[in-house]
């Protein structure tokens, strides 16, 4: 709940009209969209990956560039405590991202092989947790543990658990992990990809428990803000704290993969953790 | 001591009956007016406590005079053996672990502490543990799993702390595998959120198979304040926020969260810690009796699935 989202969405396409130029966040450098686009929403100058959707991600990422099969998807948040403007912001989330939550799953293919896999998208709510995000999540590992395939989560979740949803937003933290052991107890395979950003409530649960971590560069990853640590031991934070690097670094991490090879790496995981013994003759 | 404000015409009250109490050898026919101002002094915090709002609540469950855990641990478990380190980092001074018995019962301990005076404060960074507090707690959890000995968890933190060393060592994967391990115990778990209930700091030692919770304690996503700034971009309107975020323990235990609202001595816990610490200690034997009379697995199975049930949600 800790952290403040930056001011600008990337990837949002109302935002970015056709034809525009639009400035790396990081190096400054100007692009025309559509060489943004085709390069993946990543600078081609200086490597920034910038926040995508989840449509994106399914698109460079499963076969048929969608899921063969939702699910979940008839799942609608309540407000459970009367939140005050929590139903307006849940409303103006829908009709921007065109999303009914912050999380969707479903069965997809992936260099021929099945998966279900879970992505959250930033542009709802910040990606937060509430109760709908936290039972999609539980269905699709069922969903994985039924049809004995393995499971991937791809997160962006700025603030982690959802505050308008109070304690039943923090109580997903367990529920989520509860799915993560019965995955374990059932020998299946979690890929846990965290993308730009992955804090608080989201990350200090199912989002670090998987069997490999994997990060996107640059990627804002945590669990308190750092406006939060900030304030708190009033200094400055040293350069690159909290990104996948220094992750990378400190041991939080398997692996920072670019987000052009990221389908691949996945592919290869998954023949090594859920194929036969041999190399997958699908792929 | 510290007295907030609504507290204040009961301080008054009992400052005045202590006054004619000091008379009292010279003038018999004080004892009556003594009486009457007891009653009254009860009837007053009657009043006040049945109408306190959520904010005030929140004060009650930070009140600096408020029994923290070291103060239930004197008082309920026997024989505690205090045990340190992760044997990894560090010891977080924060977070107390330890065995003993409550009655005659073995219990392995997993309590926040805040501190007392200052120094103590600092030294237990307010409550607020780094990682390597929740890897003691778990290496307590193993020991107990191991063992059979009964977990009992104190909550009581603002929350995990926020911090540059905190980061660097894994604050958040500390906490989720302190949520995936105690899912797994083959032990009874039970926690009593005896404060403050912060978030994820606090959820990290609070994955049992009952959850109890002191009348004026809170358990909360964020902190009043907290939730305030992103909301209005004002820590000032945390009263507001608190209202907001339904966080006290009658909230809880209407939301089914909690399981039990163990009650306070009249005033709040401060007013009478002997008390409140009884009244835990009876709470806790009496879950502990019946979660014992489980097998190892079903205690495992009831913690999993009454997590997994918790969200409110429609399916369309």
């Amino acid at each position: 709940m800790l952290f403040r989202k930056r001011k600008k969405i990337e990837g949002e396409k109302k935002d970015i009209p056709e034809g525009l130029f639009l400035k790396c966040e990081k190096c400054g450098e100007l692009f025309y969209k559509n060489q943004l686009e085709k390069n993946l929403w990543v600078c081609p100058k200086c490597g920034f990956h910038f926040r995508v959707g989840v449509d994106f991600y399914k698109k460079i990422l499963f076969d048929d560039g969608d899921f063969i099969k939702h699910f979940a998807a008839d799942l609608e948040s309540q407000d459970p405590l009367d939140f005050p403007g929590y139903k307006e912001k849940l409303d103006r989330a829908k009709a921007k991202t065109g999303l009914k939550e912050a999380a969707v799953s479903g069965l997809a293919r992936i260099n021929g092989r099945e998966v279900v896999f879970f992505l959250t998208d930033f542009r709802f709510l910040g990606g937060s947790m509430g109760s709908v995000y936290g039972e999609i999540f539980y269905r699709a590992a069922q969903e994985a543990i039924k049809r004995n395939i393995p499971f991937i989560s791809l997160t962006s979740s700025g603030g982690g658990a959802r505050m308008h949803e109070g304690i039943f937003s923090l109580m997903q933290m367990v529920k989520t992990t509860v799915a993560v052991v019965e995955m374990e107890e059932k020998g299946i395979p979690f890929i846990s990809v965290l993308t730009d950003p992955t804090m608080g409530g989201v990350m200090a649960s199912f989002a670090s428990l998987g069997d490999i971590i994997i990060a996107e560069p640059g990627a804002l990853l945590g669990f308190a803000g750092p406006r939060v640590i900030q304030q708190t031991i009033k200094q400055d934070l040293p350069t690159g704290f909290q990104r996948s690097e220094f992750l990378l670094e400190k041991g939080f991490v398997d692996m920072v993969v670019p987000r052009k090879e990221l389908k691949s790496v996945l592919s290869k995981l998954l023949d090594i953790l859920g194929g036969e013994n041999g190399r997958s003759q699908t792929g | 001591m510290k007295i907030l404000d609504f507290e204040k015409p009961i301080y008054e009250i009992d400052k005045k009956i202590q006054e004619l109490k000091k008379m009292l050898g010279e003038d018999s026919q004080l004892e009556e007016e003594i009486a009457n101002l007891e009653r009254r002094a009860r009837e007053l915090k009657e009043k006040i406590y049945k109408n306190l709002n959520r904010w005030q609540k929140v004060q009650l469950a930070r009140h600096p005079d408020r029994p923290h855990a070291v103060d239930y641990i004197k008082g309920m478990v026997q024989d505690f053996i205090e045990l340190h380190g992760d044997r990894n980092f560090r010891d977080d001074p924060s977070i107390i672990t330890g065995l003993g018995f409550i009655d005659d019962y073995k219990v392995a301990i997993i309590a926040e502490e805040k501190g007392r005076d200052t120094k103590e404060k600092i030294w237990r960074n307010f409550g607020m543990p780094h990682p390597e507090g929740y890897r003691k707690a778990m290496r307590i959890m193993r020991l107990a799993d191991k063992f059979r000995i009964p977990v009992i968890t104190l909550v009581d933190t603002p929350g995990a702390f926020p911090g540059i060393g905190a980061e660097e060592r894994g604050q958040a994967q500390a906490i989720a595998e302190s949520i995936k391990l105690m899912l797994k115990l083959r032990v009874p778990v039970i926690t009593a959120i005896i404060g403050e209930g912060g978030s994820g700091g606090a959820l990290a030692i609070a994955v049992a198979n009952v959850v109890l919770a002191l009348r004026y304690s809170i358990y909360s996503v964020i902190s009043p304040e907290g939730c305030a700034s992103i909301l209005w971009r004002d820590s000032t309107r945390a009263s507001e926020a608190a209202e907001a975020l339904k966080l006290t323990a009658e909230d809880l235990f209407e939301f089914g969260i909690i399981d039990e609202i163990v009650e306070e001595p009249p005033g709040g816990a401060h007013w009478d810690p002997h008390v409140a610490v009884e009244n835990l200690k009876v709470a806790l034997l009496k879950h502990l009796k019946s979660l014992l009379r489980l097998s190892p697995e079903e205690l495992k199975k009831q913690r999993m699935a009454k997590f997994r049930s918790f969200g409110v949600f429609a399916e369309k």
